[in-house]
């Protein structure tokens, strides 16, 4: 027997009276702590997304659903750009790097994502098995999505279009032939998530459907015409003046692929300046210039204002589990007086009934602790399981952050600070009147 | 050895005690006699130095227990007496054995479970080794609080009215149980009792 022992008996013994507060402790714990995880978790897919990504080139709408739709690929795309018109900022020497995504199809709800060798170099990765993808219909996958779709090396596999419809959606079924050349090793990045062919593929997938769809007028067909007649009626254009690192359009030589359509660019400029200068030069299309830091900026403030309000309740419960550990402690003094007296009786220093009554405390935080554990990485899992369905994004519940220790660590100094009046009760009484029963 | 000298207590709203002063000079067992409300629990708790008196001073053997400091005054008690109350009180946590070595663990002595069992065979408690306190009949909570406050073997055993709330057949175990540990340890028994079922057993008497 120890004095640690029995204060993990006395517990055990009065587990109904403190059951209440470790419940509320735990609850409490569990939910900053999953949301301290969820924090660091998403800041980091965040920022291992945001890569050296400065601005995002697309279609006009939500900069945020931009972003979203291109860099993080959970949002649905604002809507296709023509490559011709794009070449003003692509090809702009404030730009160093331009970078293709073209979306349209999926498979089993994976996005197919027509791309140049630059997006998966962007985002150093390394094949694990195969080559890189060159031809048309050749695919290139990530690690999640080997897993999930189990497709192997040489395996075909047919789209379907548009992002997340359901493969037997017939509606949608292109049944383009696709076959797997490369799957990339694990990375953490959004390539993981995505199927990466040439951008020619995604092409000539789409002119092959507009060519079947044009034989039967379609809902899609009236769109299509009426984004081409905005689009005609918007010219990029090309402001003339002093600025001397602009090319005028007349000098830029017609490409074969002008016409083509991508879903965005991601650029990375060469010098600040771009920031000033792109935006004017696309005022008067149907594109537009997003910046990653700032939108993400915008959602996290957002994000984080609904995070801080459950924080704040999940404190205050936190903070009543206290309370209730206190109030149990000393009304279970009250019963166990006669015990704490026997014990002095029998030798026990004033000292050592006090560590024994703190000691309770203290193992009923880490009780309660412990209980958050399981309960922040369950509410996590619950949490994972409803954004991988939703957008093939998983929280990892083995991640660990050093602030849960820092929280532990706060609560068991308020474990002591809420059984302190008890122990200090225990410290002071009086064997001889306990035992009396004056 | 037990001395007391001009031992007076004074509660707060109450008439001052005042205990002729007491001198056992051997180990033999002894026997403080007195009616009900004449502070035969009062001087029991003076003696064993759970209360602190308003006046005089006791001496065991060589230690004058009020010249200690609380804890000195502690950890003396704990080593060297053995205490019996007259509602015998435990751990609930704990079951017998634990509740028991108990008294070794707070002394910090070795904590021999083969020597508790020994103990608990001698009350023929030992199937209730571990069990519960709370599944003790009151008869056997007070032979377990007697051997409890013998397994450590300390050199004086205060027992508060141990046998007044027992019938003939269990006071006489108790009695005889009492006669037979103290002397096995070596240590000096002091009972404080009205119950006449003492007298003849031992000689060495005090009436207050």
């Amino acid at each position: 027997m120890n004095l640690i022992g029995l204060a993990f008996k006395n517990i055990r013994h009065q587990w109904l009276d403190t059951l209440l507060s470790v419940i509320l402790l735990a609850f409490g714990l569990g939910t900053v702590s999953m949301l301290v995880l969820v924090e660091k978790q998403t800041t980091e897919q965040f920022n291992k997304n945001i890569k050296d990504i400065d601005m995002v080139l697309g279609a006009k709408g939500s900069p945020l659903q931009l972003i979203l739709a291109n860099v993080y690929h959970v949002d649905a795309p604002t809507g296709n750009i023509k490559v011709g018109d794009a070449r003003i900022v692509t090809e702009n020497p404030t730009i160093e790097r331009a970078i293709p995504l073209a979306y349209g199809d999926n498979f089993e709800q994976w996005r197919i994502v027509g791309t140049d060798q630059g997006y998966p170099d962007h985002y150093e990765m390394k094949l694990a098995q195969g080559k890189t993808f060159q031809s048309d219909y050749e695919a290139c996958i990530g690690a999640d999505v080997a897993k999930s779709t189990g497709l192997k090396l040489g395996a075909p596999f047919l789209s379907t279009h548009g992002l997340d419809q359901a493969e037997n959606d017939e509606e949608h079924a292109h049944h383009h032939n696709y076959t797997v050349v490369g799957i990339y090793e694990s990375s953490g990045t959004v390539i993981d998530k995505l199927i990466l062919t040439p951008v020619s593929t995604v092409w000539h997938a789409h002119e092959d459907q507009e060519v079947e769809e044009a034989e039967k007028p379609s809902e899609a067909d009236t769109t299509l015409a009426v984004e081409k007649i905005v689009i005609k009626n918007n010219p990029p254009t090309m402001r003339k003046g002093p600025l001397m690192m602009l090319r005028p359009a007349k000098e830029r030589k017609a490409s074969p692929n002008d016409n083509k359509e991508v879903t965005a660019y991601l650029l990375k400029k060469r010098t600040p300046m771009a920031q000033m200068i792109l935006p004017n030069l696309i005022k008067e299309t149907n594109m537009q210039l997003a910046l990653p830091a700032i939108e993400i900026n915008r959602l996290s403030e957002s994000f984080g204002l609904g995070m801080d309000t459950i924080k704040a309740i999940a404190m205050v419960i936190i903070a009543l589990s206290f309370v209730s550990i206190f109030i149990s402690l000393f009304n279970a003094l009250r019963k166990r007086k006669k015990e704490i007296a026997i014990m002095r009786t029998m030798g026990a220093s004033r000292i050592k009934v006090f560590m024994l009554i703190q000691l309770e405390g203290i193992l009923l935080v880490i009780i309660g602790g412990a209980l958050a554990w399981g309960l922040s990485r369950l509410g996590l899992s619950i949490l994972s399981q409803q954004l991988n369905n939703n957008f093939h994004y998983t929280f990892n519940i083995k991640d660990g952050s050093i602030q849960e220790l820092y929280l532990l660590g706060a609560a068991i100094i308020a474990g002591i600070v809420a059984c302190f009046i008890p122990a200090f009760q225990a410290y002071k009484m009086d064997i001889s009147k306990t035992l009396s029963n004056e | 050895m037990l001395q007391t000298k001009s031992l007076k207590y004074q509660y707060p709203a109450g008439k001052p005690l005042a205990f002729p002063d007491i001198h056992f000079s051997n180990e033999d067992p002894a026997l403080i006699l007195g009616e009900s409300g004449c502070g035969k629990t009062t001087l029991l708790h003076l003696l064993a130095g759970l209360r602190t008196p308003s006046q005089g001073n006791v001496l065991l053997g060589e230690t004058s227990l009020y010249s200690l400091t609380t804890s000195e005054r502690d950890s003396f008690r704990g080593k060297n007496i053995g205490v019996v109350f007259q509602t015998a009180h435990f751990i609930p946590s704990l079951t017998v054995l634990e509740n028991i070595m108990m008294s070794l663990y707070l002394n910090g002595k070795v904590q021999d479970q083969n020597k508790a069992k020994a103990f608990l065979d001698r009350v023929n408690l030992f199937h209730k080794a571990f069990q519960p306190i709370r599944s003790l009949s009151v008869g056997e909570q007070q032979r377990i609080a007697i051997i409890r406050s013998i397994l450590h073997e300390p050199k004086w055993i205060f027992a508060d009215e141990p046998t007044s709330a027992l019938d003939n057949k269990n006071a006489d175990q108790v009695i005889g149980l009492f006669m037979e540990m103290t002397k096995t340890v070596n240590a000096q028994l002091i009972v404080v009792t009205h119950d006449n079922r003492w007298n003849g057993i031992i000689d060495n008497t005090v009436r207050l």
